[in-house]
């Protein structure tokens, strides 16, 4: 039954740009998609362990520039009369390397914090963004601070038989966005029911009974936090080559909390919640774009971030699986159900 | 004092300012089902949860089968062959019967093994393997304490602990948790079980330790407890 939803879906979503030709919508599609993808991650912790990182925005924004600039080179120096040279790579290269080197963050930020947890956590998260903000913005020789890099090449794959093609259209970002989405949806279903998956829940569910039947807790959450920020940081490169400018303010504050909305209203702790709640508040904007100004726009997200969690309070996935369940059987929630589309704590 | 299978020696241990422990010792003999006595806050619970290594202790010795386990961390200690039942909530909710029980053996490889074991478990308690694709929240209390004690089984522990098994449980679950207990016991599994109720614990044990204040004020067999005058006055109600 989930398998025919998600290959439905999967399939809807692959037929949009053969009907859709409006490159604005596209292109709203496209970076909705981008952001769905960072939901994604944020959701691996948030969801599935419980911790919260205020600062998700950073590995995102790590891996946009470090694939900008693997991908431009660059020449700055360092203390000592050292220079630092790197001629341009492949952007491929580049999607890699932000790959590896958000993951590193996020084993550094889980190091840091994951010995107290909580709100240490949320404060590292935080602060490890405004960091990574300042030095975006100061580091000028290295990122152009304020002026942005500029002229990022798009995503050039070289494919056998065919030669070299360079994803320059709206509609072949589209669907490279939707194959590593589709990844990224995979290899977390995957790595939530697999050994170390049952230890991430296990843990969000009952720590104490979790340790007593040797989860090794730091170890597991800053795994956990390793995969979330590679997946942000795949999903900052795909950014990178697609605007093709990034500037410091891609480390906003507001991005971090606009995936979290995602997250919260579509479900957290559920493997679709993410993509329905990153299509509603990815795509919100355009629809209010002809209707209110960009300032307004955010009481409407409020309003109906509100309107969900009032009427759907588990968020949209759990809630309207549950309701699904209940009238077909009638019976409580299956234990099937209960994994894959709930995170949310017993109530007491 | 004769040398025990599990064997604590000056074992001072606290949490923060607060001294939980000041240097107990006991032996845990091969076999036996040995119960920890005491009022609230005595130090029963912190005894074992420094035993499995969640609380880290500040002096004295622990060893099991002759390994030293002293601060060694919980998935040590468990592989060691120490299982801990903790007190509170005995299941993790969301998941299904199933899955609890495999996290029971989450330190262990081998899956062939791993299902036999939890296929002796159904056959111990068919209750679990009616419900097991269902959300171990949904399960009575005292077919979560099976379940509770069916994951603790699934690691295949040499010694189990058991903290507070009867909290909670209505009076005829409390009595087949204790046969339970007891069954394990003469399967020839050591047991270390602390609890609230002194008469059952000391009726059922082979041999027991009264904590007060952190500290082991007296032991010996369960009959000699029950007949301890000063056991009979603060905890049997006279």
């Amino acid at each position: 039954m989930r398998a025919a939803v998600t290959i439905l879906a999967v399939a809807a979503l692959a037929s949009v740009p053969l009907w859709l030709r409006d490159p604005y919508l596209l292109n709203a599609l496209i970076t909705t998609g981008i952001f769905v993808i960072g939901a994604m991650s944020l959701n691996l912790l948030l969801g599935f362990t419980g911790q919260l990182s205020l600062g998700h925005i950073a590995f995102f924004g790590i891996g946009a520039y470090v694939s900008a600039l693997t991908s431009l080179g660059f020449d700055v120096g360092l203390p000592g009369d050292v220079r630092l040279v790197h001629a341009p790579w492949p952007p491929i290269a580049g999607s890699l390397l932000a790959i590896l080197v958000a993951g590193m963050c996020g084993y550094f930020v889980g190091l840091l914090s994951f010995r107290v947890r909580g709100a240490y956590f949320v404060i590292v998260t935080i602060s490890f963004a405004e960091v990574v903000r300042l030095v975006a913005l100061n580091w000028v020789e290295l990122t152009q601070g304020p002026l942005a890099l500029t002229n990022i090449p798009s995503i050039a794959l070289s494919l056998p038989g065919i030669g070299e093609l360079t994803l320059r259209t709206k509609m072949q970002n589209y669907y490279l966005v939707l194959v590593v989405a589709l990844v990224a949806y995979l290899l977390i279903a995957r790595l939530v029911h697999s050994h170390f998956g049952r230890a991430m829940r296990g843990l969000m569910e009952n720590e104490t009974l979790a340790v007593s039947v040797g989860i090794d807790v730091t170890r597991t959450l800053t795994l956990a936090a390793v995969i979330s920020a590679a997946i942000a940081g795949a999903a900052g490169s795909l950014y990178a080559h697609y605007i093709r400018i990034i500037d410091p303010e891609v480390f906003a504050f507001i991005n971090t909390v606009t995936m979290v909305i995602m997250v919260i209203s579509g479900g957290k702790g559920s493997l679709a919640g993410p993509v329905v709640g990153g299509l509603i508040f990815g795509l919100l904007p355009v629809a209010l774009r002809p209707v209110m100004a960009p300032e307004a726009q955010w009481i409407a997200y409020g309003g109906v971030l509100i309107a969900i969690l009032f009427v759907l309070p588990r968020g949209i996935v759990p809630s309207l699986a549950q309701r699904f369940i209940r009238r077909r059987s009638g019976a409580p929630a299956l234990a099937s159900v209960a994994l894959t589309e709930t995170g949310a704590k017993e109530p007491a | 004092m004769e040398r025990g299978v599990l064997e604590i020696r000056d074992v001072v241990c606290g949490y923060g300012g607060v001294t939980a422990l000041r240097g107990i010792s006991l032996d845990v003999r091969a076999g036996q089902l040995v119960a920890l006595i005491g009022a609230n806050g005595a130090g029963k619970s912190t005894t074992l949860r420094a035993i499995s290594g969640l609380v880290p202790p500040r002096a004295g010795q622990m060893r099991f089968e002759g390994i030293d386990i002293t601060g060694a961390r919980p998935p040590r200690v468990l592989a060691s062959g120490i299982a801990h039942c903790p007190e509170g909530r005995r299941v993790f909710p969301h998941m299904s019967v199933e899955e609890n029980l495999d996290m029971g053996a989450y330190l262990r490889r081998g899956s062939g093994e791993i299902a036999a074991d939890r296929d002796r478990i159904y056959a111990e308690f068919p209750r679990l393997a009616e419900r097991r694709r269902q959300a171990a929240g949904t399960l009575s209390g005292g077919e979560q304490q099976m379940l509770a004690i069916g994951r603790a089984l699934m690691s295949r522990p040499r010694l189990i602990m058991f903290d507070e098994p009867s909290l909670g449980l209505a009076p005829n679950i409390v009595e087949r948790t204790f046969a339970i207990i007891r069954g394990i016991r003469d399967a020839g599994t050591t047991v270390l079980l602390v609890e609230q109720n002194a008469f059952a614990a000391l009726e059922m044990c082979d041999h027991a330790y009264l904590l007060e204040n952190g500290r082991i004020v007296l032991s010996g067999a369960g009959s000699e407890l029950i007949a301890n005058e000063h056991v009979r006055k603060a905890y049997l109600g006279g």
